[in-house]
């Protein structure tokens, strides 16, 4: 804990220092890894030209190909060319079909961007009431059996959860499409209609896992001095818990909220192939399929980076919310 | 470690109630992993039908006394690949583990017996593994080496040896610290023989622990790569295989969707609950926490 006299540019330092070193170790792992997704996808013979044109081609188109790539060259300058063309946002053109990767990533973006941001709202909403209430509760029988739900709920993996809604939602009720994407540009309306049950399956499972750590906190702040002490003041429990509680249950679930904020991006893969949606998760997967292995690697890499510097960003808000905690750990 | 001497008579007494009252959930995560371990030892030797036997006339049949669970597209029996699909679930879940535990736990060890570089080192290495997803890695180790049972089971494998690294190290600390380790370096015993007399069976307890919340997520992990294609290829009966298939019968036949994902659910909420309930008996202050 710092001293109370510390002064708040004292404070500020060590939180860039702090902030700093957290950066640098950021761009080591994404180094790191990109290394390894690089040698991992290069280091098996059989060359990418010969999967491009296929087994009928000669040995010279082969060739030829191979030149025009760039891969007869040695692999640490292959790994410059790639990073160097990432670092300066050209993704390189397909393997396969030889188009530029950039635009078919930015349009499978407008699909994955807002599923994670619907499945992380939809988490929210189930995660916060629901934790909330069964701490508070924790004592009666409705706590105990919100806090089994939530078991339940985490042990449900997000594509069974997306295939039992489909039956029931989509092919019982047929409320809303089992798959499939309608583009924004044809009807925001459509698109978000084509989202509703994927949010919904992503969602719960991280709003199931992120309510067990909201239960936690609160339970913790409940039973706190500083909550008797504001009870002793006179403030009705409901504000004490509003006003002095829910800041100091955010710091651990904000940690996981960044967790789960991986979590979902990583779930949108699974969950776009559950749903047909035409998003990053599928691109990657087709590319897997195709042995596109440059746009795998560029995908790889985009989606490493963002879990990073989210992780990155939760650490240090992380710090922010709650200033009690050691900068200089 | 719990060992409550003046509870001891009672605990004698009544040994089952007693752990049905203190941990509920070991209980019940014990007794699903149980039937899951005895279904899949039965279906190693005994199945009702072969699980690739295609029988031509009896497609998508619904339950019946014939096929407990129906038959698929293809008239193959759901119950007997599903015991099937049990089996190489556990095999390649297992094995998942098993690579981590055997490089995760000597690394925690020598991460946590040698402070300087070297511990300093594997711990980055580890945070490394750990901070790029598990699925993430698998499928890009599918894309190089293509889809299989082995590649589907090292990729876990290989992204679960951080947890097992973290957990060794941070429950090896305090005993290489503790004054009984300290007199047996006295007293001239070699480091070796310190970890396995007096560091490794005090974290054993918590590895077992990490192991039953580990095959959670490798379950999970296993049938979700199956699920995309990414796992074992067909024919093999994998429950995330029939999934896969089961979700072009949705509108004839959904009840196809539900055995396979209420089989993967209920091996997860096993394996998570039994960890959660052997972690609340080792220790109890952890209650409650996630």
């Amino acid at each position: 804990m710092l001293p109370a006299e510390d002064a708040p540019d004292r404070r500020d330092l060590a939180f860039l220092r702090f902030a700093a070193r957290r950066l640098v170790a950021t761009i080591l792992t994404l180094f790191g890894a990109s290394v390894l997704v690089f040698a991992v996808l290069n280091i098996l013979p059989g060359s990418p030209a010969q999967v491009i044109l296929g087994t009928q081609a000669t040995p010279a188109s082969v060739r030829e190909l191979t030149i025009k790539l760039g891969l007869n060259q040695p692999l640490p300058l292959q790994y410059l060319h790639w990073i160097g063309g990432l670092l300066s946002l050209h993704l390189g053109n397909s393997y396969i079909s030889g188009q530029p990767i950039a635009p078919e990533l930015g349009a499978a973006l407008a699909v994955t961007g807002p599923l994670v941001a619907l499945g992380l709202l939809f988490g929210l909403a189930i995660a916060v009431p629901t934790g909330i209430l069964s701490a508070l509760r924790h004592r009666r029988a409705s706590g105990t059996w919100l806090a089994a739900a939530t078991q339940v709920g985490i042990a449900i993996p997000n594509f069974v959860l997306g295939i039992l809604l489909i039956i029931v939602v989509a092919v019982d009720w047929r409320l809303l499409p089992a798959s499939g994407f309608i583009p924004w540009s044809q009807s925001v309306g459509g698109a978000l209609r084509s989202l509703v049950l994927p949010a919904i399956s992503l969602g719960l499972v991280e709003g199931a896992i992120l309510s067990r750590y909201v239960r936690t906190a609160i339970l913790g702040v409940v039973q706190a001095d500083y909550l008797r002490t504001a009870r002793a003041k006179g403030l009705p429990a409901r504000r004490a818990l509003v006003r002095h509680g829910v800041r100091n249950a955010s710091v651990p679930v904000l940690t996981v909220l960044g967790l789960e904020l991986s979590g979902l991006i990583i779930g949108a893969v699974v969950i776009e192939a559950v749903f047909t949606l035409p998003g990053v998760g599928s691109l990657l997967l087709s590319s897997v399929a195709n042995r596109d292995l440059i746009t795998v690697q560029d995908i790889v890499m985009l989606v490493a980076t963002v879990v990073v510097v989210t992780n990155l960003l939760v650490d240090l808000l992380y710090r922010v919310v709650d200033p009690r905690l050691e900068v200089g750990g | 470690m719990s060992v409550e001497l003046g509870l001891r008579p009672a605990a004698a007494r009544r040994p089952v109630r007693r752990l049905v009252t203190r941990s509920p959930s070991a209980v019940f995560g014990g007794l699903v992993v149980g039937g899951i371990l005895l279904v899949a030892i039965v279906a190693t030797f005994w199945t009702p039908y072969g699980p690739l036997t295609i029988s031509t006339g009896k497609e998508l049949l619904p339950p019946s006394a014939a096929h407990l669970m129906g038959t698929d597209e293809y008239g193959r029996d759901v119950l007997s690949r599903l015991m099937s699909g049990t089996d190489l679930t556990l095999l390649s879940s297992v094995g998942a583990v098993l690579i981590a535990g055997l490089v995760g736990v000597p690394a925690g060890l020598l991460a946590a017996s040698r402070r300087g570089a070297v511990g300093e080192t594997i711990m980055r290495l580890a945070d490394l593994v750990y901070s790029f997803p598990a699925l993430l890695a698998a499928i890009t180790l599918v894309a190089a080496f293509g889809a299989s049972t082995v590649t589907a089971t090292v990729a876990i494998g290989v992204a679960s040896i951080p947890s097992f690294a973290r957990v060794t190290r941070s429950a090896a600390l305090p005993v290489l610290a503790s004054e009984y380790v300290q007199a047996a370096r006295a007293y001239g015993r070699s480091p070796l023989a310190i970890l396995r007399r007096h560091v490794l069976p005090n974290v054993a307890p918590f590895i077992i622990v990490q192991v039953s919340l580990l095959l959670s997520v490798t379950v999970l992990a296993v049938a979700a790569l199956s699920y995309l294609g990414l796992g074992t290829p067909p024919p093999t009966a994998t429950w995330g295989g029939m999934l896969e298939n089961a979700q072009s019968y949705l509108y004839q036949d959904p009840l196809l969707a539900v055995w396979p994902g209420l089989a993967i659910a209920l091996s997860v909420l096993g394996f998570n609950a039994l960890g959660d309930g052997l972690r609340d008996l080792l220790d109890p202050t952890l209650r409650g926490r996630s």
